[in-house]
């Protein structure tokens, strides 16, 4: 019997579950219930969707693996994300076995789309599991669900869950202990993406069986009518999503200032541990400089930046948890839409403040190829966190520290204006892309469920955290140290002679090159020492202000920014400054940043263009100011 | 086709009550009208779902957020005008 061979198979091994549901139907939280903290994730073979699996063990002793994949309306696939649901489920995706198990999660409280995908999902012919989640808000609001006649409709095994509380997962691991023993193996393949008519019959068939076995009161959620009447009132919305984002970057910069120092302070440590362990002297020497300039320094001056990352990242996902990032794109959409950008653009843009690698993924979310690669695209001109020691370092130096109006000083307006710089230019690049680039090609709908709010709970925000953290880390292991090193021996080799007066760096290879750009940049107002600085500065840009100060020979140019600024105020023109500011609102020269484009674009195309028209935007602009500024009596 | 009872869902006012007539679905910018159909079905704007617009956009009063039964979706005034509705007298 086949049962029985199944059954000896599934013994020998975990038994594998998918997990399959809408957006927004509380999947993750369910898995994050029945897997805990045993759960990791990847990505999938070839693609860069998040492959989330994670094991558990049902109360009769059965092992199992959980796959968490990603929520859809269809298994029709119209987003990256959703073809791997679909090639899954259809158990056709290389690299993964195909589930014995499908369990179907859908939000009892918003039963009608969600039992349209059930409908799809017994068209595949694997043993299928229905699982009411968010049982608890559903009683609370007054729906009864008659279990027995929707499993009787469904010919589906149907059972309760309330991921979010104490013991909520306990019907569905029992069900699956019922279930295991003789789980078929997957039966006829029926589905095929359905056209409108077999959606339009599917969603009747859906609505007959909700009405025939669910009582819903005719009301909306009392607390999300009352708190939308606020948060997306055409006015007060607007003007709440900018005191919540001027409350977000405050915190981003405020709170992560003391662990950032402290992460600083612990490298600059390390490293003057590494310089007295090892002597500086011969091949010896090599190494010390590579152990000190090139891994801490080079790891350290990327890491620094996690405590901000971090922070912006609780917040979004506090807000997308609760909610409210959905709103926040229905409140944004006809600004970003202007632009040519997608409503749901705006969280991976503002991820992109603090660095563009987390905006850069997160334009995951964006279903159209179009919008996202435009999304891509301009991430990286807004002013990540990297330009602030640079912006700090030149304002400081060259802008006077005077008052302008009532408390607003120069210097505060001058670092504003660069942030605007940034977002207009995002705006205005991302229009001429959709006029030059896309001229022509269809334009995404924006369709978006506004979920009912809910209160986040802390482990699923935490365990999200930890996550990114990680995914953060292990790119900055590899990846970003990889270009470190590379830059470092370009700024390192070869190394000065015996005797050397002059800099280390001008006996090295970026010298070299430095000089050698140095007549490309002299209409720009730069000199050979910004040419040299520029080429560290990919691997991080704020590492271009040590590297000035390298250049500048400077001791300690990194602890003490003032006195660099005071070298740099008694050599640079105020219009070479300028120039240098303008030319770091593009700063296309972010090696980490080019890598993940090529990764998420999955072509080196697109990051070579990136570089290339941020290049060209930053010389541009740098050559304008110097020009101007020149003329004006700056130079 | 007076004023007071829009034709499509994408012309009606903020507190439009209806119900879907049915799905008039047209090419926007490119995009597929067969494309738009499908989407606005699995998002359940199906023949005679109740409709209400709940809120709206500052700038040209869009997007709109509209109830269907138990869902709150979003989306412009522009895709909503494939969708006919009749609406209801309280």
């Amino acid at each position: 019997m086949p049962d029985t061979a199944l059954e000896g198979a599934v013994a020998q091994r975990s038994l594998r579950v998918a997990l399959l549901g809408n957006p927004n139907c509380g999947k993750t939280a369910l898995f994050n219930a029945l897997t805990g903290s045993r759960q990791r994730a990847a990505n999938y073979p070839g693609v860069t969707v998040e492959r989330k699996e994670g094991a558990f063990t049902t109360p009769d002793g059965r092992a199992a693996r959980v796959l968490d994949l990603p929520g859809t309306y269809s298994l029709r696939a119209r987003s990256p994300d959703e073809v791997i649901t679909r090639d899954v489920v259809l158990g056709r995706l290389n690299g993964v076995q195909a589930p014995d198990l499908l369990v179907c999660v859908a939000d009892a409280t918003n039963l009608r789309i969600a039992m349209r995908l059930v409908l799809e999902a017994k068209q595949v012919g694997r043993p299928l599991l229905l699982v009411l989640n968010m049982m608890d808000l559903a009683r609370h609001r007054g729906i009864s669900i008659d279990i027995d006649a929707l499993s009787a409709e469904l010919g589906v095994p149907v059972v309760m869950s309330a991921a979010v509380r104490r013991g909520g997962t306990a019907e569905l691991l029992a069900a699956i202990d019922r279930m295991a023993p003789t789980l078929a193996p997957a039966g006829e393949q029926a589905w095929a993406a359905p056209d409108a008519a077999a959606l339009r019959a599917a969603q009747r068939e859906a609505d007959r069986i909700v009405a025939a076995t669910v009582v819903v009161p005719d009301r909306r959620d009392p607390l999300t009518r009352r708190l939308d009447s606020v948060l997306l009132h055409p006015v007060a919305g607007l003007l709440i999503l900018l005191v919540l984002l001027f409350l977000m970057f405050q915190a981003v910069f405020a709170w992560a200032a003391p662990v950032m120092d402290l992460i600083d302070g612990g490298f600059t440590a390390l490293g003057a541990l590494v310089g007295d362990a090892i002597p500086d002297e011969g091949a010896l020497g090599l190494l010390r400089s590579f152990l000190q300039d090139g891994v801490i320094a080079g790891v350290g001056s990327v890491l620094v930046f996690l405590p901000q990352i971090a922070i912006l990242f609780l917040f979004i996902l506090l807000l997308e948890d609760l909610g409210y990032m959905a709103r926040a794109a229905f409140l944004m959409d006809r600004i970003m839409g202007g632009a040519g950008l997608h409503g749901r653009a705006f969280i991976p843009l503002l991820s992109s403040f603090a660095c563009a690698i987390p905006g850069i993924m997160a334009t995951r979310v964006i279903d159209s190829r179009r919008d996202r690669l435009a999304t891509i695209l301009v991430a990286p001109l807004m002013t990540c966190s990297a330009r602030i020691p640079v912006y700090t370092l030149i304002i400081g130096a060259f802008i006077p520290d005077r008052p302008v109006w009532g408390w607003i000083g120069l210097q505060g307006l001058v670092m504003f204006g660069l942030y605007a710089a940034g977002i207009v230019s995002a705006l205005l690049m991302s229009f001429v892309f959709k006029r030059l680039i896309w001229r022509g090609s269809p334009n995404e709908p924006f369709m978006l469920e506004l979920p009912d709010y809910k209160l986040p709970r802390l482990r699923d925000v935490g365990i999200a955290l930890w996550l990114r953290v990680k995914a953060f880390l292990r790119r900055a292991g590899t990846v970003i140290f990889a270009m470190m090193v590379v830059i470092w021996f370009l700024s390192s080799v070869p190394r000065p002679p015996e005797g050397a007066t002059e800099p280390a760096i001008e006996y090295s290879l970026a010298y070299g090159i430095g000089n050698a750009v140095e007549p490309v940049l002299r209409p720009i107002g730069f000199n050979w020492q910004i040419g040299v600085a520029l080429i560290p500065g990919m691997a991080a840009r704020e590492v271009a202000v040590a590297s000035l100060g390298t250049v500048y020979a400077i001791e300690n140019a990194d602890e003490d920014a003032t006195q660099l600024g005071q070298a740099l105020a008694g050599k640079w023109s105020l219009a070479t400054a300028l120039a240098f500011l303008a030319w770091y609102i593009f700063a296309p020269q972010c090696a980490a940043t080019l890598a993940v484009i090529r990764r998420e674009t999955g072509s080196r195309k697109w990051a070579f263009f990136t570089f290339g028209y941020m290049l060209a935007l930053a010389y541009l602009a740098a050559f304008a100011t110097f020009q101007i500024a020149s003329a004006l009596g700056a130079g | 086709m007076s004023k007071s009872s829009p034709d499509t869902l994408g012309s009606a006012a903020r507190g439009f009550r209806g119900r879907i007539r049915g799905l008039r679905p047209f090419s926007i910018g490119g995009f597929p009208a067969e494309e738009l159909e499908r989407r606005l079905l699995e998002l359940g704007f199906i023949e005679g779902a109740p409709v209400e617009i709940v809120h709206q956009g500052l700038f040209g009063r869009d997007p709109i957020a509209v109830r269907v039964q138990t869902a709150t979706i979003a989306l412009r005034r522009r895709e909503a005008d494939a969708i006919l509705v009749d609406a209801i007298h309280a």
